[in-house]
């Protein structure tokens, strides 16, 4: 083992006046991303349920078909229920989201990346811009790969959805962009709270638990309240033909815009508490 | 050079690091010394921008931790053992730390190979041992090839091979030039490692500078005496001003007074010397003479009764440390 440094700094310039630039740090975030396993798992398991789900409910309409009445033949959204896992994989992308960060407080990576990187806005800016890329084009290949796979197996008599009808593009795409925005709102609770357990159930608490609180209320208070969760926002989101409650419900980009704005308000205190706390 | 000036961290209604000021200087390995909880870890941690003092300022050659450009070319550091996810490779680890500061790909490969663990680049961190742990925090203080470096209990975990191997280590950075500083609870280890010692106690500044002179400034110089006419000799010892204590075994210790004088005196008067033998307190008596005062928690000796984890010291009774 040798015992000396016969390292030499010839290529290392001298770096008074360099700064930690945002491609360097860019890759190192991705190089974080790919270097754990964890990463690998929650994007198969998103397309194991995504896909699988659109499977399922695909195949398995047609022999149902004849029992259905009139009004749910009518109403029957072949495009939503393609996209039905997407509901599902709203709990999928969230654990991802919450680990990229969580995971690096919980074994103490965080001190290693703040001594690379000080400047903890950047660190917060290009985890944001990392999982914002990855989630895009994983929730986006899922979404379009439900859709396709869902209508290829459904069979007459029900109905298929193609992407030139009305609100059908806008579901497929707005289910992709539902679930980027949502695996970034886990990233904003995670840097929040800092467990992963606990930013976990926070997460499952706001998407699944907070609509049956909701629903327990008095119907002049839920009513009203209803359309601004996020599981009801990627529901419009998601389907063509809206049926499911009772309630109103806020348009698919306008839901959206809410939702971008919860994501928003996560990442800004995370990230105003990430600069301002002990590491 | 670290230079440390009035630094001072509170944690609720506890004060860890109290108006520490000290420097470190290139070219030698200064060790940090100071009972466990006595807030060298809270310093180093603050001299690395992760905690923000309350008041006072650590820089690094003039330069606060925020205020260094490509911060692993200035200041490498090892602050804790396997702080580094479990799931991820070590050579992946180093790979994005190196992305982070434009670090060649190739030097990442080069301190694994430094630190004997290029076998197992490629393996998961989860798998390492303690000691594994402790050479790949310190392939990661390396990486940039920083002229400051700190590493806090760095033997922690390391087999005597790799104990005699930061040690050479740690000395080797210092003959190059650069500024070493080294956290330790063991005053055996800075001994053998050390030229400096900054020697801290509850957050406060107990001693800084050589290793020499603090054995000097400690209380622990004495000279054993024996003597047939001791009682005698005391009499004519304690009237020049020494401090006399008679030890179970017959002889006497004496402090105060060198031997040169205690020998001239015994002389003077008559008196026989069956022993005059000056006695170096070692380290780790200077050490503990030091900072008895502020051990946060003590064994069984503690006026208190013999509960660990009492905080007996009087002197600071308000005060508690923090990790």
């Amino acid at each position: 083992m040798s015992t000396t440094l016969t390292y030499t700094s010839s290529d290392l310039a001298p770096a008074s006046h360099a700064r930690v630039r945002t491609t360097s740090a860019l890759r190192a975030e991705w190089t974080k991303l790919r270097s754990v396993r964890s990463t690998a798992w929650t994007i198969l398991a998103l397309a194991g349920i995504t896909l699988g789900v659109a499977a399922i409910a695909g195949s398995t309409v047609s022999s149902s078909w004849h029992t259905m009445s009139a009004f749910e033949r009518q109403t029957f959204d072949p495009t939503g229920l393609s996209l039905r896992g997407m509901l599902f994989g709203q709990l999928v992308i969230g654990v991802l989201g919450i680990l990229v960060m969580s995971a690096e407080y919980s074994t103490g990576t965080i001190r290693s990346t703040f001594m690379a990187v000080p400047n903890r806005s950047k660190v917060m800016l290009t985890k944001i811009t990392t999982m914002a890329a990855v989630g895009l084009i994983v929730s986006e290949v899922l979404s379009f790969g439900a859709f396709f796979l869902g209508q290829s197996l459904l069979a007459s008599p029900a109905p298929h959805a193609a992407l030139s009808q009305p609100g059908v593009l806008r579901a497929v795409v707005g289910g992709g962009l539902v679930l980027t925005v949502l695996g970034l709102f886990a990233l904003g609770l995670a840097t929040i709270i800092r467990h992963s357990a606990a930013a976990i159930t926070t997460y499952v608490g706001v998407l699944l638990v907070l609509p049956l609180v909701v629903q327990a209320l008095p119907s002049s208070i839920s009513q009203p309240v209803t359309k601004y969760l996020p599981f009801h926002i990627s529901d419009a989101m998601t389907s063509v033909t809206h049926v499911l409650g009772s309630g109103p419900s806020l348009s698919p980009w306008t839901g959206f815009a809410v939702l971008c704005g919860y994501a928003f308000v996560a990442l800004a205190v995370g990230m105003w508490m990430m600069v301002r706390r002990d590491a | 050079m670290i230079q440390v000036e009035g630094i001072t961290k509170r944690y609720k209604d506890t004060v860890a690091v109290d108006d520490l000021s000290f420097e470190v200087r290139e070219g030698v390995v200064t060790g940090f010394l100071g009972p466990n909880g006595s807030g060298k870890s809270t310093t180093m941690r603050m001299i690395m921008g992760l905690d923000a003092p309350d008041e006072g300022s650590a820089t690094i050659d003039g330069a606060s931790y925020h205020g260094l450009g490509l911060p692993l070319r200035e200041v490498g550091a090892l602050l804790e053992a396997k702080a580094i996810h479990p799931g991820r490779s070590a050579f992946n680890h180093l790979l994005f730390l190196a992305q982070t500061n434009d670090i060649p790909r190739q030097r990442v490969s080069d301190v694994l190979e430094m630190v004997g663990l290029s076998a197992v680049a490629n393996r998961r961190v989860g798998k390492f041992s303690l000691g594994m742990g402790q050479r790949l925090g310190i392939a990661a203080a390396l990486l940039g090839d920083p002229p400051t470096l700190l590493f806090d209990e760095p033997i922690n975990g390391l087999d005597p091979e790799g104990i005699l191997w930061v040690r050479n280590l740690l000395k080797g950075l210092a003959a190059e030039g650069r500024t070493v500083f080294v956290s330790s609870h063991l005053m055996s280890e800075m001994a053998l490692t050390a030229e400096q010692l900054v020697v801290i106690g509850r957050g406060r500044l107990i001693s800084s500078g050589s290793v020499n002179d603090f054995i000097a400034e400690s209380s622990g110089q004495y000279v054993r005496v024996r003597s047939p006419e001791a009682q005698a000799l005391e009499v004519l010892l304690l009237e020049r001003g020494a401090h006399v204590v008679a030890e179970d075994d017959g002889s006497y210790s004496v402090s105060g007074l060198d031997a040169a004088a205690i020998g001239t005196v015994a002389g003077d008067a008559g008196l026989h010397l069956h022993e005059l033998s000056p006695q170096m307190a070692s380290l780790e008596e200077a050490f503990m003479e030091l900072t008895r005062d502020s051990v946060e928690y003590r064994g069984h000796d503690s006026p208190h009764g013999a509960t660990n984890g009492t905080p007996v010291s009087t002197l600071f009774p308000s005060t508690h440390s923090g990790k």
